[in-house]
């Protein structure tokens, strides 16, 4: 049994370094959700991060092995919470893959307009959590004053504030809210002038940018070998979006740009993340006054039955690239469904990114990866 | 390269490369004694330059495991599968984690979830199940676990 910040052990090395391994979480304000890092120190310098996994683990991918192919969208909501929309926007496009559906126009435009909101929510959770970690508390009632807005808005569309189950297979479970669009708008107006202060408030001050330049550098050999994907990758200049490289939907139709930062330090990947919102915002402008009519589903069948095959769909949620794998024997569940989450490959660098630095830039480089448990364990 | 330049490209590199149809990607067939040569080749040959291992997992056939890798190259664009069947007594097949770094995890994950063992990984051990796990593999077809699991 592990308590809280623990040492472990001590050893002392022929060179007199005192060498320390201490437990950190899996109840841990920093881990933002039960990681459990058992970490090893010489000094105040990262020798060696060692994460073990699986205090949530609840076999999510068995757990489909059971479930319909209309069923087993509701589990994902719950493996990256906040990119809900977003996960189960890439399981519909699987099932829809291997049934050959055509998701009507309205559909598209609709779930396209949620995913960006949930980007921007996702981000803004981020964005206050991050830094209150290295020590502003402000921020975080700013992000939450924002994201509240959008939940309100999911709330009034999706009945749900969090795990939204509004992506089904061939389009949206049900038309958008008579609000929807006036109050996305109200949004965005205000939106655009908060955005702005979040940079004077936290992007330009001198001790965040202090405690975030030059540490965690990524290469970009190594972020593609890690199998880095989304923002994480991107802070070291890999051209890795699934919007503009594979685009699904009606994003190869949009205007925006892939956010590129050349650094591959803490403060390029909170850069990129911080214009990704910006970018949101730009695709959500193009589509809020440009929603077609016409229905907001395809006629699908009461039992969904896949053909025997393999299919594999993937989409960018706010971590990264979401793949879902499903293998089908053609019967009415999957047989073998496969979760790449982008939260587990991100992860897998921690070590790398950690070693040499110091123990305080942990939660820096910790912070910008962005890590949902939920997503990791799945 | 699209679908068939990549698969003539490959077979003029890799001449016993046997092919799976009826995929949406290009889908070589591996055995597990040439395994590590064919990866490496894939990897770093110039025009292949398969360098990014976006999705790796394996199922369990009943009668035998299929490791499943997805391949894509960040510089050309293309993408793959290498599916390699294993023994269901006895899995084991040579590790891609020295290189494809993700690799190591994810073989982690299967290791403990299908009981595969990667011959010559760094640091093979349970990774998300608890200690003392060893010996069921949970995402294998025959698991019960008459506490834990449901059955709809």
């Amino acid at each position: 049994m592990y308590h809280e910040t623990e040492i472990l052990e001590t050893r002392t090395d022929a060179e007199g370094h005192e060498w320390m391994t201490i437990n950190v979480g899996p109840q841990h304000p920093a881990t933002h959700g039960v990681l459990h890092l058992v970490i090893t120190l010489d000094g105040e310098t990262i020798v060696k991060v060692d994460p073990h996994l699986g205090y949530i683990h609840r076999s999510i991918e068995k757990m489909c092995e059971s479930l319909s192919y209309r069923q087993f969208i509701y589990v994902t909501s719950r493996m990256d919470y906040l990119s809900a929309h977003i996960n189960n926007h890439g399981c519909a496009l699987c099932v829809e893959k291997g049934l050959q559906v055509e998701v009507p126009p309205r559909a598209q435009v609709i779930r396209v307009l949620m995913d960006e909101l949930t980007r921007i929510a996702s981000h803004e959770l981020w964005w206050g959590a991050m830094a209150m970690d290295l020590g502003a508390f402000t921020p975080f009632f700013y992000a939450f004053r924002e994201r509240e807005m959008i939940n309100d808005i999911m709330e009034e569309t999706c009945g749900a504030r969090l795990t939204m189950n509004y992506m089904v297979p061939g389009g949206v479970m049900h038309d958008i809210h008579p609000n929807f669009q006036r109050r996305v708008k109200e949004f965005l107006k205000d939106y655009k002038r908060k955005i702005s202060e979040y940079d004077e408030v936290v992007t330009e001050n001198i001790i965040f940018q202090n405690r975030m330049k030059g540490i965690g550098i990524l290469s970009p050999e190594d972020a593609i070998s890690y199998g880095c994907s989304g923002p994480v990758a991107r802070g070291s200049g890999v051209h890795c979006d699934v919007r503009k490289h594979y685009p699904y939907e009606i994003y190869s139709s949009l205007q925006f740009d892939e956010v590129l930062e050349s650094g591959g330090d803490c403060f390029a990947r909170y850069l990129v993340r911080m214009r990704e919102m910006k970018e949101s915002v730009r695709i959500i402008e193009q589509l809020i006054d440009n929603i077609p009519e016409g229905d907001f589903q395809a006629k699908t069948k009461a039992v969904l039955k896949l053909p025997k095959g393999e299919f594999y769909s993937k989409v960018e949620t706010a971590r990264g690239e979401f793949g879902v794998y499903i293998v089908s024997d053609g019967g009415t569940t999957p047989y073998r469904i496969k979760f790449r989450s982008p939260g587990f490959s991100n992860l897998s660098v921690l070590d790398k990114l950690a070693r040499g630095n110091k123990i305080g830039d942990l939660v820096a480089i910790m912070g910008t990866l962005d890590l949902v448990i939920p997503d990791i364990d799945r | 390269m699209n679908r068939e330049e990549l698969k003539a490209a490959i077979t003029g590199k890799w001449p016993s490369a046997v092919w799976e149809e009826g995929n949406e990607w290009a889908t070589l067939l591996g055995e597990p004694e040439p395994f590590p040569h064919m990866m490496t080749l894939l990897r770093q040959d110039p025009d292949l330059q398969m360098d990014y291992l976006f999705c790796m997992t394996c199922v369990d056939w009943k009668t035998h495991l299929t490791m499943v890798y997805h391949l894509r190259s960040m510089a050309h664009r293309h993408e793959l599968t290498v599916k390699v069947k294993l023994d269901r007594t006895n899995p084991q097949i040579e590790t891609v984690s020295h290189l494809w770094r993700t690799a190591e995890f994810h073989e982690r994950e299967v290791y403990e979830m299908f009981g595969v063992r990667f011959l010559n990984h760094p640091d093979l051990r349970l990774l998300i199940l608890p200690e003392g796990w060893e010996g069921k593999f949970p995402l294998r077809k025959d698991f019960e676990d008459p506490v834990n699991m449901i059955r709809l």
